[in-house]
């Protein structure tokens, strides 16, 4: 590299330079944008990890009502500081693999019933105490006794039994699943002492880092943890997770330094961020969707002609241009996509068309009385603008849809999964069979489409503990497929997570799992100057 | 009894008893929301037996009365309970989080309340002149503007911008643009904990201090002036100027202390709403206060909490009244010597 070029580079990541007068002077010296901007970033990223620092993270998404429980967790600051102090058993890779934590290997029955985790020997919890299968044992019953209030109970509805066996933990299952071990990569399941049974909020893990200040809704620091386990991760000394809930306030401490990472860049800001110097926006597509959702038990959402004609008269380009800013892809009324294994991509995607739509709402014999659909800003970012547009579409195909808005408090609560049709989001899961098992089986708690297909639910099992992955893919196409033809979702997009990351952050990946690369940046990343 | 002792004992007792009845109003009000406690802590995801686990461990299956007495009886031993949805003491939480709403009214206070008078005072000093025209040309915009927008603007220009600007005085060497980026820092995150000295928390406040001032200005500097120009109508002012006094002095030593009562009412108000009235600004700089507490607690249904808080800012705004009230009083000879 040339000498003038390296000087100006560690000037930029410094912060004395802004990037377009680098990219200037880099030009001037006879580089190209290109070449310059790919210099930058190998700057940032150096050789390897670097250690040291204090690595900040601006987060919406956390309340003063906020608590270290892991059972208690909903929003991101809470996820991210679990993340920090502890590990569950596995995460789920970047590359949709396993990559193990409290568990150094995971062995299965060739019914795939039966589950064997053998923990990793000689970890300690920040406390001083030894992991042991016992302890992942405690918390796993933690999160599914009778009593629990974990937002993992429904995942660990499925398991039959569960055991210690010196190093091994062994999980029993009802029903054979072979995606067993990504149900335990839940943020929820993180291991705790004896389970967290004794004080479920101590903070005690067995993470890179241990929780030093905890202010709820203000700021939460962590310290690095001496004795760590693993190398490749935990590289910065210390890290402070600050609560900005305001957008525009996020953004701004990202700009003027006083953050490293954001989450939730607003898309109708992400295009002119990404121009200011000393950051760029990484948008990765994840398996997140926003959907409006029909329950197909309740007229006149009982008659399948009619929910054809709305997903027909629905524009999904227009949805993704114009509420996501491009920042996601058009859906295609299945709550799957690319990015979970198995995915068939030969099923057709579903086109807008205003013929088909007036054609399939005539077959339908609605009365023409006006069909409601109730949204909330809550719903989803650009929930309402989303209803004004598919309004207008629908009205382009003669079909009356009406908006009814409701306030944001409470929506969860009394709209959703409540009235027959409403806007509302899906976060995704690790692969297919935890997404409909959540909320496309007839006996799912939140089953919000009020699907109800024995056909369906057969299948749904029998893929689960096929550990054939042809035949699998298969059947999971065949689910996919009905759904889409059938089922009450519209979905229209799938939305990319957007997060803002300072040019001297190293180490940045894509993980489509969750924001701000599984919630793990503080604990995967590096800071260079 | 003296009567001003009986007037301040009189205040006090209605005072008391306006709090009491804002607490149950409060209390209704958050029965009345729709949604409950548990499904707001666990969230969308919440299955139905999680929901009915936590109600329970919560006591949400009592009736309202009871829960509402059961509050009432802790309150007055002093203690007023623990956060349904994370289980820390309220009076623990809340003091530091009080400490902070009042420490940014303070410093807002300090520097908007004399600039307002000040200003005030120059505005009737040179009425319907230029300096008059231009105080509250000025002021009135500011008070037009929301705050939120007054914040974000402070934040593009001082945050964001300035830094840039001094990044691009390129005659400059770097080590004075280093000092001066260092030096010219405007925290657009008002950060706030105990490991800062005291300097460093205004510095990290400086953008909130200079929105909340440009808010209140306006309304305390326009009382100021109003109510000078009115007492300089009278009979006793002009007598004043055929004595041959200075216009200022006329000002400081005849018409202001005449004037007191209603500019102490406004800036009381002004104050009042320094406290309980800036949950905006404490979004917009994340600034740890009450305000912002109180809304998450609203949002959560957390019942003890938001009768916590709507407590102390009902007890602020009356006993900010309250003062206002017994200053107005004290300067009036009229009410105090009363026949």
């Amino acid at each position: 590299m040339n000498d003038e070029l390296k000087h100006l580079s560690t000037r930029v990541t410094k912060g004395l330079m802004t990037r377009r007068d680098f990219i200037g002077r880099a030009a001037a010296l006879g580089v190209t944008a290109a070449a310059a901007n790919a210099l930058l970033a190998q700057t940032a990223q150096a050789e390897g990890p670097v250690k040291g620092g204090t690595l900040r993270i601006g987060l919406a998404g956390g309340e003063s009502t906020n608590t270290q429980d892991p059972a208690a967790a909903a929003s991101s600051v809470p996820v991210t500081n679990l993340r920090l102090w502890g590990e569950p058993l596995v995460n789920t890779a970047p590359d949709g693999g396993l990559d193990f934590r409290a568990a150094e290997s995971v062995e299965a029955s060739a019914d795939a019933k039966t589950w064997t985790f053998k923990i990793r020997p000689g970890v300690e919890f920040h406390n001083g105490k030894t992991l042991t299968a016992e302890d992942a044992l405690a918390t796993l019953q933690r999160h599914s006794n009778e009593d629990s209030q974990s937002g993992a109970l429904g995942i660990m509805q499925g398991i039959e039994d569960l055991r210690a066996d010196g190093d091994n933990l062994i999980v029993e299952l009802g029903v054979g699943n072979a995606d067993l071990p990504y149900l335990m990569a839940d943020y929820h399941l993180m291991i705790q002492p004896n389970g967290g049974m004794d004080d479920p909020t101590a903070a005690i893990g067995i993470g890179a880092y241990t929780l030093d200040v905890d202010e709820p809704g203000v700021r939460h620091t962590f310290k690095k943890n001496p004795n760590y386990w693993d190398d490749t991760r935990g590289h910065v000394d210390a890290v402070e997770v600050l609560v900005l809930n305001d957008a525009t306030a996020r953004t701004a401490a990202l700009q003027s330094g006083q953050v490293h990472l954001i989450n939730r860049v607003d898309p109708k800001v992400a295009g002119l961020l990404d121009r200011a110097p000393n950051l760029s926006v990484k948008s990765v597509a994840g398996r997140g969707h926003y959907v409006f959702i029909m329950h197909v038990d309740t007229a006149p959402f009982d008659n399948n002609e009619l929910r054809l004609a709305l997903k027909y008269a629905i524009n999904r380009e227009e949805m993704v241009d114009k509420i996501l800013r491009g920042y996601g892809t058009v859906g295609n009324d299945m709550p799957i996509n690319a990015a979970y294994p198995l995915f068939d991509d030969s099923i057709p995607q579903r086109e807008h068309s205003i013929e088909k739509a007036a054609e399939h709402y005539a077959k339908s014999g609605h009365d023409g009385s006006p069909i409601i659909l109730r949204t909330a800003d809550g719903a989803f970012p650009g929930a309402v603008d989303a209803a004004a547009l598919f309004q207008q579409s629908a009205q382009a195909a003669g079909i009356p849809l009406e908006i009814k808005r409701e306030p944001n408090d409470g929506y969860w609560s009394e709209v959703w999964n409540v009235q027959p049709f409403c806007a509302s989001y899906w976060g995704g899961r690790p692969v297919q069979d935890q997404m409909y098992s959540t909320a496309y089986l007839s006996t799912a708690d939140w089953n919000d489409t009020r699907w109800k297909n024995e056909a369906f639910d057969a299948k749904l099992l029998a893929a689960r503990s096929e550990l054939d992955e042809a035949k699998r893919k298969s059947i999971y196409a065949e689910m996919g497929r009905t759904i889409r033809d059938e089922g009450g979702l519209i979905l229209p997009m799938f939305n990319d997570f957007v997060d803002g990351v300072a040019n001297n952050v190293g180490g940045w990946i894509e993980d489509p799992n969750d924001q701000v690369m599984n919630n793990l940046a503080s604990v995967k990343c590096w800071l260079t100057a | 009894m003296h009567p001003i002792l009986l007037l301040v004992a009189q205040r006090l007792a209605l005072g008391l008893l306006l709090i009491f009845a804002a607490s149950i109003l409060i209390f209704a009000g958050t029965s009345i929301l729709p949604g409950d406690v548990a499904q707001s802590i666990l969230g969308q995801s919440a299955t139905p037996q999680a929901l009915a686990n936590l109600r329970a461990e919560l006591g949400m299956d009592q009736p309202p009365v009871t829960r509402y007495f059961n509050w009432l009886g802790g309150v007055l031993q002093g203690d007023l309970g623990t956060a349904l949805t994370n289980g820390r003491d309220i009076a623990e939480s809340l003091s530091s989080r009080l400490g902070n709403t009042l420490f940014l009214a303070f410093w807002a206070a300090i520097i908007a309340v004399p600039l307002a008078i000040a200003l005030g005072l120059i505005a009737v000093r040179y009425k319907d002149r230029w300096p008059d025209k231009v105080i509250s040309a000025v002021t009135l915009t500011t008070i037009s503007i929301p705050e939120f927008m007054i914040g974000y603007l402070l934040i593009f220009f001082l945050s964001i911008q300035l830094p840039q600007l001094i990044m691009s005085l390129e005659f400059l060497s770097d080590g004075v643009r280093g000092w001066l980026l260092a030096n010219l820092r405007f925290s657009s995150v008002a950060m706030m904990n105990d490991s800062m000295s005291l300097v460093e928390k205004i510095k990290s406040i400086t953008l909130p201090i200079m929105v909340l001032t440009l808010v209140v200005l306006a309304h305390m500097m326009r009382m100021t002036r109003a109510a000078i120009l009115n007492v300089m109508q009278s009979a006793y002012i002009e007598t004043a100027e055929l004595k041959g006094l200075g216009m200022l002095r006329i000002i400081r030593t005849h018409a202001f202390p005449n004037a007191i009562a209603p500019i102490v009412n406004v800036v009381m108000l002004n104050l009042a709403y320094l406290v309980v009235g800036v949950v905006v600004i404490e979004v917009v700089f994340a600034y740890p206060g009450m305000g912002q507490y109180l809304v998450d607690h609203v949002s959560k249904r957390d019942v003890p909490v938001v009768q916590a808080c709507g407590l102390i800012f009902a007890t602020v705004y009356i006993g900010l009244n309250l003062v206002a009230d017994i200053v107005s009083i004290l300067t009036n000879p009229r009410l105090r010597h009363p026949k």
